[in-house]
C-alpha cells in the first residue's frame, strides 16, 4: 500500500517543481473538462495560456498582463506574510473595496480642484481605509478571540452593501443622469491613474506592487519582525517564550494586508476600473489568496504566480471571445489550480513509500 | 406579538442555515474544519435547482442537492485526510471551486422559474419539518450513540481514538460526506424554496453564516437550532422593515445579516476567552491526523 513518510527536510527544488506541476496538471485537468463540454482542448488552452503573449493580437492583450497582475501581487503580498504566521485575512476583497471607496471619496471631495496633493493623499487615504477594515478583524481577535476568518469574511459582505450604497447614494455622480455610480476619475487628471508608460500597462498601482514584493522580501528575510513572524507560524509555542507577542503580530499582520489591499482598490478605482459601482469588488482579494500559496508565501513566488494568474484572466477573457468559453471558467481553473497546489504540496512536507510501516 | 406568517417566515429563512451547521457541527466535532460549506451549499443549489426543473420534483431536488454536495466534500476530504492538506487553505479552495463551477454550468438556469412546492402540516413543508427533526436526532446521535461516541472521540483526540483502534480517517469522510449531504440540502432550499430561481453567487454567505453559527452554538445541535432562527429573526426583520419603507438605503438594511453574525460571534467568543479555557472546540478540530504506526 503507498503511504506518506514526514520528510525531515525537502530537496530546495521541490518547492519549485511542485507549483508547475500543479499548473501542468490544472491544464491537463481544464482540458478534459472543455472536451467534456464540448470544446477543442488544445486550442481552449493555447488561447488561454498562450495567445495573449504571442497570439496575434497580444499587442492589445500584453499591457493588460501588467494591469491585472498589479493589484494581485500588491494584495497577495501582504497575505502572504499573515499565512506565514498563521494569521488569516481571507476578507481582502472587503479591504480592496473600502480603499477604493476611501480613496476615491478623497477625488470627490476635492473635485473639481487642481493641485498634485491629491493623488498622494488619494494613496493614503486607500491604505488608511484597508488598513481600518482589516483591524476591525485584528481587534475583535484580540479582544474577545473572535475568528478573523469569519470576521474578515463577513466585513466582505458589508463592504460589497457599503460599495453599493455609495454607487446608489452619497457618491452618485450628479451629472450622471442618475444613473448609479460615482464620477469617472479618469476624466478628473489630478485623481487619475493613468498608463504611466505608453503600451505597457504600467500604473503607479504596479509599481506600487513591484516595491511591496521588495518590501515584503526584505521584511521576511532581513528583519528580526520576519523571523518572528515565521518563528509564529512554525512553532507558536517557541515563539512565546522567545518574547513574540502574539496580539501584536495579528494587528501587524492584519493592519499591513489590509493597508496593501486598500491601496490596490484605490489604484484600481483611479486608473483602470474609473469610478465606483455597485459591483465595484471584483474578486480580486479572493484571487490573490491563491496567488499567495501558488507563489508558496514567497515574494518573489508571488511575483511570477500574480502574472500567471493575470494571464488566465486576459486568456479567459479572450477565450470568451474567441470560443464562446464560458466566462466563469477562469474561476473554475483558480479552483482547481489551488486543489492541485495544496496535493502537490504534500510531496514537499511527505515522502511516498510503498508498503506497509515499519 | 409575531404573527404566524412572521414566523413561517423566520422558519424558512433559518432553514439552509440549519441544515448546513448542523452538517459543519456533524464534520467538527469529528475534528475536521471544512470551511467550503459556502462552495458546497452553492453547488447544492444548482444542482439541485436543475434535478427539480427537469423532473418538475423538488423532492428529486433535494436529493441531488445532497448527493452534489457529499460528492463536492469527498474533494475536500480526499484532501485532507488521505494527502494531509491544510484543511483552511482545502475549505477555501472548495468555496472558491464550487462557485466557479456553478457559475460555469448555471448559466442555462437563469431566468428558470421553480416547481412548486407543496405546503405540509401547518403551512410549513416538509423540507422545514424534516430540518427541525434532525436537530433532536443530531443531539441523539451524536451524544447517546455509539457511533456518536466514536465520532465525537476521533474529534477530540485523534490520536487516542487511533490507539484504540477506531478508524479516525474513515469516521471523518463519513462525517464530511454527511455534512456536505446537508450543506447541499441547505443550499437547494435556497434555490428551490426560498428564491424559487437560480441565480449566480445566490446563497450569498451563507455558509459562512452556517460556520459562524456552529461557533456561537458551541457545537451542539440545539444552539445550532438558535443561531439559525436568530438569523431567520435578522433576515425577516430586515425584510419587513425594506417593505414597510423606513427611511434607512435598502443596502445598508441587508448588511444586517452579516454585521448581527459578527456581533454574535464576538460575543460567544468572549464569553469563551474570559471563562478561562479554549471554550467547548473539539480538541483535534482543523489538525491533520498521520497515523505512524
Amino acid at each position: 500500500m503507498l503511504r506518506l513518510e514526514p520528510r525531515t527536510a525537502a530537496p530546495w527544488w521541490l518547492g519549485i517543481v511542485s507549483p508547475v506541476m500543479a499548473v501542468v496538471a490544472t491544464m491537463i485537468v481544464g482540458g478534459l473538462l472543455f472536451a467534456l463540454m464540448g470544446f477543442d482542448p488544445v486550442a481552449s488552452i493555447r488561447t488561454i495560456f498562450w495567445d495573449p503573449l504571442f497570439g496575434p493580437a497580444a499587442g492589445y492583450s500584453r499591457p493588460q498582463l501588467l494591469v491585472k497582475a498589479g493589484p494581485l501581487i500588491l494584495i497577495a503580498s501582504g497575505l502572504a506574510i499573515g499565512f506565514r504566521a498563521g494569521i488569516w485575512n481571507i476578507g481582502a476583497e472587503g479591504q480592496y473595496i473600502i480603499g477604493g471607496i476611501c480613496g476615491a471619496a478623497v477625488a470627490l471631495a476635492a473635485y473639481p480642484a487642481e493641485g498634485f496633493w491629491i493623488f498622494p493623499a488619494m494613496v493614503l487615504a486607500g491604505a488608511a481605509g484597508g488598513w481600518a477594515w482589516g483591524m476591525i478583524p485584528a481587534i475583535l481577535r484580540n479582544r474577545t478571540g473572535a475568528s478573523e476568518i469569519l470576521v474578515s469574511l463577513m466585513l466582505v459582505y458589508v463592504a460589497q452593501r457599503v460599495a453599493a450604497w455609495m454607487a446608489f447614494g452619497p457618491m452618485r455622480n450628479p451629472e450622471g443622469f442618475g444613473m448609479p455610480g460615482s464620477r469617472n476619475l479618469q476624466q478628473y487628471p489630478p485623481a487619475s491613474n493613468p498608463e504611466l508608460i505608453a503600451g505597457t500597462g504600467i500604473h503607479w498601482g504596479v509599481i506600487a506592487a513591484a516595491l511591496a514584493v521588495l518590501a515584503t522580501w526584505f521584511l521576511m528575510s532581513r528583519h528580526i519582525r520576519g523571523f518572528r513572524i515565521r518563528v509564529a507560524g512554525l512553532a507558536p509555542r517557541a515563539a512565546r517564550f522567545a518574547g513574540v507577542r502574539p496580539e501584536t503580530l495579528v494587528a501587524f499582520c492584519l493592519g499591513l494586508s489590509g493597508a496593501l489591499a486598500g491601496m490596490a482598490g484605490l489604484f484600481e478605482v483611479a486608473g483602470p476600473g474609473g469610478q465606483i459601482t455597485d459591483s465595484f469588488g471584483s474578486g480580486y482579494g479572493f484571487t490573490a489568496i491563491i496567488v499567495a500559496f501558488l507563489g508558496r508565501l514567497h515574494p518573489l513566488g508571488i511575483l511570477l504566480a500574480g502574472l500567471l494568474m493575470a494571464l488566465t484572466y486576459i486568456g479567459g477573457e479572450l477565450a470568451q471571445l474567441m470560443l464562446s468559453l464560458p466566462a466563469a471558467t477562469v474561476q473554475v481553473f483558480q479552483g482547481m489550480l489551488l486543489f492541485f497546489l495544496l496535493a502537490f504540496d504534500t510531496l514537499t512536507r511527505y515522502r511516498l513509500r510503498w508498503g506497509t510501516a515499519r | 406579538m409575531i404573527e404566524w406568517t412572521t414566523f413561517l417566515l423566520l422558519l424558512s429563512a433559518a432553514t439552509p442555515i440549519l441544515f448546513a451547521a448542523l452538517g459543519e457541527t456533524i464534520a467538527e466535532r469529528a475534528g475536521v474544519l471544512n470551511l467550503g460549506v459556502e462552495g458546497m451549499m452553492i453547488t447544492g443549489a444548482l444542482a439541485g435547482f436543475a434535478a427539480a426543473h427537469a423532473t418538475g420534483s423538488p423532492m428529486a431536488g433535494f436529493v441531488a442537492g445532497a448527493v452534489a454536495g457529499a460528492a463536492l466534500s469527498l474533494i475536500f476530504g480526499g484532501l485532507t485526510q488521505y494527502l494531509l492538506t491544510n484543511q483552511v487553505a482545502t475549505g477555501l479552495a472548495l468555496t472558491m471551486f464550487g462557485l466557479g463551477l456553478t457559475a460555469m454550468f448555471g448559466k442555462p438556469y437563469e431566468g428558470v422559474k421553480a416547481p412548486s412546492m407543496a405546503g405540509g402540516p401547518l403551512g410549513i413543508n416538509w423540507v422545514i419539518w424534516l430540518g427541525l427533526v434532525l436537530v433532536p436526532v443530531t443531539w441523539l446521535i451524536l451524544n447517546r450513540t455509539r457511533p456518536g461516541l466514536i465520532l465525537r472521540g476521533v474529534g477530540e483526540n485523534h490520536d487516542a481514538a487511533h490507539a484504540l483502534g477506531y478508524k479516525v480517517r474513515g469516521t471523518r469522510m463519513a462525517a464530511i460526506a454527511i455534512g456536505g449531504a446537508l450543506a447541499g440540502v441547505g443550499g437547494a432550499y435556497v434555490s428551490i424554496a426560498t428564491v424559487l430561481q437560480w441565480t449566480e453567487g445566490m446563497t450569498a454567505g451563507a455558509g459562512w453564516i452556517a460556520l459562524a453559527i456552529v461557533v456561537f452554538a458551541g457545537w451542539s445541535p440545539w444552539g445550532v437550532l438558535a443561531g439559525a432562527w436568530l438569523f431567520g429573526g435578522v433576515t425577516v426583520l430586515q425584510l419587513r422593515l425594506q417593505a414597510a419603507g423606513v427611511a434607512v438605503p435598502v443596502q445598508l438594511l441587508s448588511m444586517a445579516p452579516y454585521l448581527a453574525t459578527i456581533i454574535v460571534l464576538v460575543i460567544i467568543s468572549a464569553r469563551h476567552k474570559y471563562a478561562g479555557g479554549g471554550g467547548t472546540a473539539p480538541g483535534s478540530l482543523g489538525r491533520s491526523f498521520h497515523a505512524l504506526r
